[in-house]
């Protein structure tokens, strides 16, 4: 009888004793949970991804819980929808089903820049290469300068799902960071008579055929040219097919709402789920925290040198601090461009032209993805 | 780092970024010919300018 109590009361100190013993990078991991649930709730960094990221993270840290081995929570949810891809496809149909792509119509070669924008992600994989890293790791980690949270997942979970939680992290805290990753950029790279520049302002010209062609064009274009990036840019322009033909309000308002939002706390859970100390704590997660920075500060350097080449070619008409919004983080790139040309000009509204820079970028994050694997299929590597 | 892997990284760095302008360029042109075929009414443009 003894005996049986006292197992019993040694189960319920196995936890505690373990921590104590070999559950050093437990504790890292709580301290890691704990900072990443107030910068989510105290500091609002997108408070969306990184509470249920954070709640994820310290149920699975806390000792001998059971939570990702199988048939445990978190595993049902990684299983559902991370390791087959689902989550973050159907948050792109409630991206697609959220963003207006009415400034990029108006003009469309705006797309430039969202290619522009993109080049971080080349240079991360070169970089990544170099470190050491192995051709598909390489590949996802690099994806990180898609400034693309889903597509960063999408890729990391296909192709290097070890690297899962690291890859995503770093994704969403940059685009989270971009406001103070930027400016200094912008300005370092431009000159004040650049940053004054006003643009002719937009004149509505797009029909809404135009408007409802558009993602069904863009999906044949996009799938048969990558086909390999087709689920990506598929999910993104069926939502966005949803919102212009408006006769699926009802389905457009659940993919903006309801799915987003189930979805985004199964994809933060499940993440932090993959964030288990003696996996995570590793000096390539901070090497990967370091390469996924240079690639969105690069994405920036392209989108503004690019800019301040259309700029010389337009002769003055264009302002080169729109490049910076070709990356993917929408609309915060597009609101930081605002916000840095008003500071040098007041009546200097560049929102509207930043917003269809910033929506060519969500389209170049995601052609870029796409082309890569289809470049890496055509290898024979995947 | 082994030549292999730089070949690898060079060929995904061209042809990947080349692909992607690419890809967007094809599309900017599409979207054009889109606006072109089917211009905005007049009668939607006159009411926008109200």
């Amino acid at each position: 009888m003894l005996d049986t109590v006292v197992q019993g009361l040694s189960g319920l100190g196995a936890g505690t004793s373990y921590l104590f013993t070999s559950g050093g990078p437990n504790v890292v991991m709580l301290l890691i949970a704990a900072t990443l649930l107030y910068l989510g709730v105290k500091k609002e960094v997108e408070p969306l991804l990184l509470v249920p990221i954070g709640f994820g993270c310290m149920l699975v840290n806390i000792p001998l819980s059971d939570l990702m081995d199988t048939g445990g929570l978190l595993r049902i949810l990684y299983d559902m929808g991370i390791s087959n891809e689902l989550f973050p496809l159907l948050i792109f149909v409630g991206i697609g089903a959220m963003i207006d792509f009415g400034a990029l119509l108006e003009n469309p070669k705006m797309l430039l820049f969202g290619a522009a924008g993109q080049f971080g992600i080349f240079l991360t994989l070169l970089l990544a290469l170099a470190l050491g890293f192995p051709a598909l790791e390489a590949v996802s980690i690099a994806v990180i300068g898609a400034c693309d949270g889903p597509t960063a997942i999408y890729v990391a979970s296909q192709y290097a799902p070890q690297l899962l939680a690291p890859i995503s992290v770093a994704a969403y805290s940059y685009m989270a960071l971009v406001p103070i990753i930027q400016p200094p950029i912008m300005r370092a790279l431009t000159t004040p008579k650049e940053r004054v520049i006003k643009m002719a302002p937009i004149k509505r010209s797009v029909s809404t055929t135009t408007k409802l062609l558009f993602p069904i064009v863009v999906t044949l274009v996009t799938g048969l040219l990558a086909p390999k990036g087709l689920p990506l840019m598929g999910t993104i322009m069926l939502g966005n097919f949803m919102r212009e033909c408006g006769v699926v309000a009802r389905l457009t308002k659940a993919s903006e709402n309801e799915i987003a939002n189930i979805v985004t706390l199964f994809l933060g859970l499940a993440i932090g789920g993959t964030m288990e100390g003696h996996a995570f704590l590793k000096p390539q997660t901070l090497m990967i925290f370091g390469m996924g920075f240079i690639a969105i500060c690069t994405d920036t350097v392209a989108g503004v040198l690019f800019g301040k080449l259309v700029c010389k070619l337009t002769k003055g008409k264009v302002n080169p601090l729109i490049g910076a919004a070709g990356i993917s983080a929408f609309p915060m790139a597009a609101r930081v461009v605002q916000a840095q040309g008003q500071l040098y000009d007041k009546k200097n509204h560049l929102l509207m032209h930043a917003a269809g820079v910033n929506t060519g970028g969500q389209i170049g994050s995601v052609v870029a993805a796409a082309v890569m694997l289809s470049v890496l299929k055509g290898m024979g590597l995947i | 780092m082994d030549n292999a892997k730089w070949s690898f990284g060079f060929t995904m760095m061209i042809v990947g970024m080349g692909g992607t302008f690419l890809t967007l360029w094809i599309l900017s042109l599409v979207m054009d010919l889109l606006k072109k075929v089917f211009p905005l009414a007049a009668k939607a443009a006159g009411d926008d300018k109200k």
